[in-house]
């Protein structure tokens, strides 16, 4: 993959090219064999992605461009292709391949009229051959070669059927035929040409998609599908707490496990300290969080493979616009739920390029899954498991709470920017409902897998760095403790006096009007790297504290040195808002000046949202503490 | 491209109420705005059906070309339709 299998000699490139939702991406999977991201909706390949295969003996770079309606860019991923064919980003495909939705061929004949006009060898691949065949539709593949002048094939890209030939085809670009004249250039006469083509070719046109029709009736009705559309939601935030939970426990367990076992093996001393304490702590308090994760992006991809993102889209497009930003908007939103990481680069599916760094600075405030542990740790041992009514529990309410506060923040934030710094007119709204379609498991697991392995990464990298770096912080410098002081008071003097400590006690003025004490203050602190972070930071301090216990109830338990209870509701209350405003992410931050260009709006969002979080933990604290 | 000076049998699709189907007659704008809707296939004589507007009114879900596709009041006025 890469510039640098580009840069070879020899090496063919392809570029694949398609309208959203036509396939594009599951060939391009089924090519290549990357897990790149599938969706069912429209402008989910928001980034170029290239991948490597062997065609025929030759090797070949496949450039999948993002998803367009048009070579005539009305969003920045449409003006991306022009630039990619121009070779203005990397070296220019030798061969175009256009992805061609049988169900509406029409639409992708416009854009392959454009691709022809340009000149370069291009091929057709018709897919969705079967959904056309189910709807009653009849289209002559020979005859749309002909009537087209470029090699025409049909595949079904995600049972691998027609790919052999297309394999075959694709490797020799050369022996393409090409059209004797050019599709007509003036949008009109371009728009006759396709009509005409698709005429001659389709001898039977495709019904409706009864099952679109049918489940449509209900998804899209005002009062059923806002109540599908809630529920849906509702059981979202459930699931992931709920169903969570027994796998959770094995993991707990299983890190205690093999802390105790290293401890067992390794003599006691610094270095059975950083292996249990900081490693395998640092680790497993991540990891904990795996079942959780894992359920978020299985619901989320599932929904949108389904076609329900969509229509999700669809139903709160006018709740978007009063906050100045529209329907797709939404979809970056909630994948900020994930993550602000892929939320912020979904968010180049936006045409407007108002609405879209509006989008992108708010995009934060939604509660991505690295605030679910901090949330689950803090009403895990502060908010009672009562049951609410049936299956509904508090805890679940008060995690959708603090989902719901950051989702309307984030609309709030959305409708000021909107109407002072980044005021302006904005682009045509329009999107299309993809048919409801059933994925295939295999592919939906293996977005699950591929998500759940970048989290894996950042786990790997940034959290367990940090967690070391944290550990050596944490431990040196080595102060002795005056004499009869011992055990876990010995333990916590050490802490103290370490550089973290410090540092936390340095940070105290500032945060003690939140409620924070020093060891908050570490975590936040480590935070900053990511805010998962404080869990296994928070993990650290309490093991170095008091070993035996788990962090839950060595949070519950913790005493300050005036004897009070450290986590009074009022300093929890003040906690989960603070990390519901706070932009602690260094790779959010990172991704937002990829996508803005400059350091300019990262600052901005960082700025503005940590003056935001102080506000609102230090109101949250004085008015809790007044209630309790 | 305008609409018909003497054509009173044409109106905005936007005024067509759901279940309504029509016929594209033209688009009434030249920006790109126009441009995009003649991509998503709102050429003159291709068959349109008003499926179903959104809750809260805007905006409405079309059927055309076997293909559904949603539009705001705002976009969707800019194309006129012979309502059959």
């Amino acid at each position: 993959m890469s510039a640098d299998a580009a840069a070879l000699p020899g090496v063919l490139r392809l570029g694949l090219v398609g309208s959203p939702n036509s396939g594009k991406t599951t060939l391009f999977n089924a090519l290549t064999g990357l897990r790149a991201r599938v969706g069912n909706y429209p402008g989910v390949t928001v980034e170029r992605r290239e991948g490597t295969c062997r065609l025929g003996g030759r090797n070949v770079v496949m450039v999948d461009l993002p998803g367009a309606y048009s070579l005539d860019p009305v969003s920045p991923d449409e003006e991306v292709i022009g630039r990619v064919l121009d070779g203005e980003l990397g070296a220019a495909p030798d061969a175009l391949v256009m992805v061609a939705d049988a169900c509406s061929l029409e639409r992708s004949l416009l854009v392959l009229g454009q691709l022809l006009a340009r000149g370069a060898p291009a091929c057709l691949v018709v897919t969705m051959l079967d959904e056309l065949h189910a709807r009653g539709g009849r289209l002559d593949l020979e005859r749309l070669e002909r009537a087209l002048g470029v090699p025409v094939l049909g595949v079904v890209g995600h049972r691998g059927i027609g790919l052999g030939a297309l394999r075959e085809t694709l490797a020799r670009p050369e022996s393409w035929s090409r059209p004797p004249v050019p599709p007509p250039t003036p949008a009109l006469e371009r728009a006759a040409w396709a009509d005409s083509v698709a005429h001659t070719v389709l001898s039977e046109r495709p019904g409706v998609h009864r099952l679109t029709e049918f489940a449509d009736r209900i998804v899209l009705h005002p009062l059923a599908g806002s109540l599908l559309f809630i529920a849906v939601m509702v059981a979202f935030f459930q699931l992931i707490f709920a169903w969570a939970q027994p796998a959770m426990n094995a993991i707990d367990a299983g890190v205690g496990l093999a802390a105790g076992g290293v401890r067992s093996v390794v003599p006691a001393g610094l270095f059975a300290d950083f292996l249990a304490d900081g490693l395998i702590a640092g680790v497993g308090a991540v990891v904990i969080f795996l079942p959780q994760i894992v359920l978020l992006f299985s619901l989320l991809y599932l929904l949108e493979d389904l076609g329900y993102m969509a229509r999700a889209a669809f139903l709160v497009d006018r709740v978007m616009s009063r906050a100045g930003l529209d329907g797709r908007s939404f979809v970056s939103l909630l994948s900020s739920y994930a993550c602000a990481v892929p939320g912020i680069m979904a968010a180049r599916s936006i045409p407007s390029p108002r609405n879209r760094l509006v989008t992108i600075l708010v995009a934060p405030l939604m509660t991505c899954s690295a605030r679910l542990p901090v949330y689950a740790l803090l009403i895990g041992a502060f908010v009672p498991a009562a049951t609410v009514w049936g299956p509904i529990g508090l805890q679940g309410l008060v995690l959708l709470g603090l989902y719901l506060l950051g989702a309307l923040s984030a609309l709030c934030a959305a409708a000021v920017l909107k109407r002072t710094l980044l005021r302006g007119d904005t682009l045509p709204f329009y999107m299309e409902l993809p048919s409801y379609r059933v994925p295939p498991l295999r592919l939906v697991a293996g977005q699950v897998w591929g998500s759940t392995a970048a989290f894996l990464r950042r786990a790997g990298t940034i959290i367990l760095l940090v967690s070391v770096v944290l550990w050596v912080l944490l431990t040196f410098p080595r102060v002795a403790p005056p004499a009869g002081v011992e055990g876990a008071d010995a333990r916590r003097f050490a802490l103290e006096h370490s550089l973290a400590g410090r540092a936390g006690h340095a940070l105290e003025p500032v945060i003690a009007p939140l409620g924070f004490d020093w060891k908050i203050g570490v975590g936040l602190l480590a935070s900053l790297a990511a805010r998962e972070v404080i869990v296994s930071t928070l993990a650290q301090i309490y093991a170095a504290t008091d070993e035996e216990t788990s962090l839950r109830s060595a949070v519950r338990a913790d005493v300050g040195p005036d004897g009070k209870r450290v986590f009074t509701p009022a300093t929890v209350a003040s906690l989960l808002v603070f990390f519901v405003f706070a932009l602690q992410c260094v790779s959010t931050l990172a991704v937002m000046r990829q996508e803005t260009g400059s350091w300019r709006w990262p600052a901005f969002a960082f700025g503005s949202l940590l003056a935001l979080a102080w506000t609102a933990s230090f109101v949250t604290y004085h008015l809790v503490s007044a209630l309790t | 491209m305008t609409s018909r000076i003497d054509g009173d049998d044409t109106e905005s699709l936007a005024d067509l109420p759901p279940g309504a189907t029509g016929e594209v007659e033209s688009v009434d704008e030249t920006g790109p705005l126009g441009r995009r809707l003649l991509d998503l296939g709102f050429t003159p004589r291709t068959p349109v059906r008003v499926v179903r507007r959104a809750p809260l009114g805007d905006p409405v879900v079309y059927e055309l070309r076997g293909t559904r596709l949603c539009l705001r009041r705002s976009e969707a006025h800019r194309v006129r339709v012979r309502r059959s």
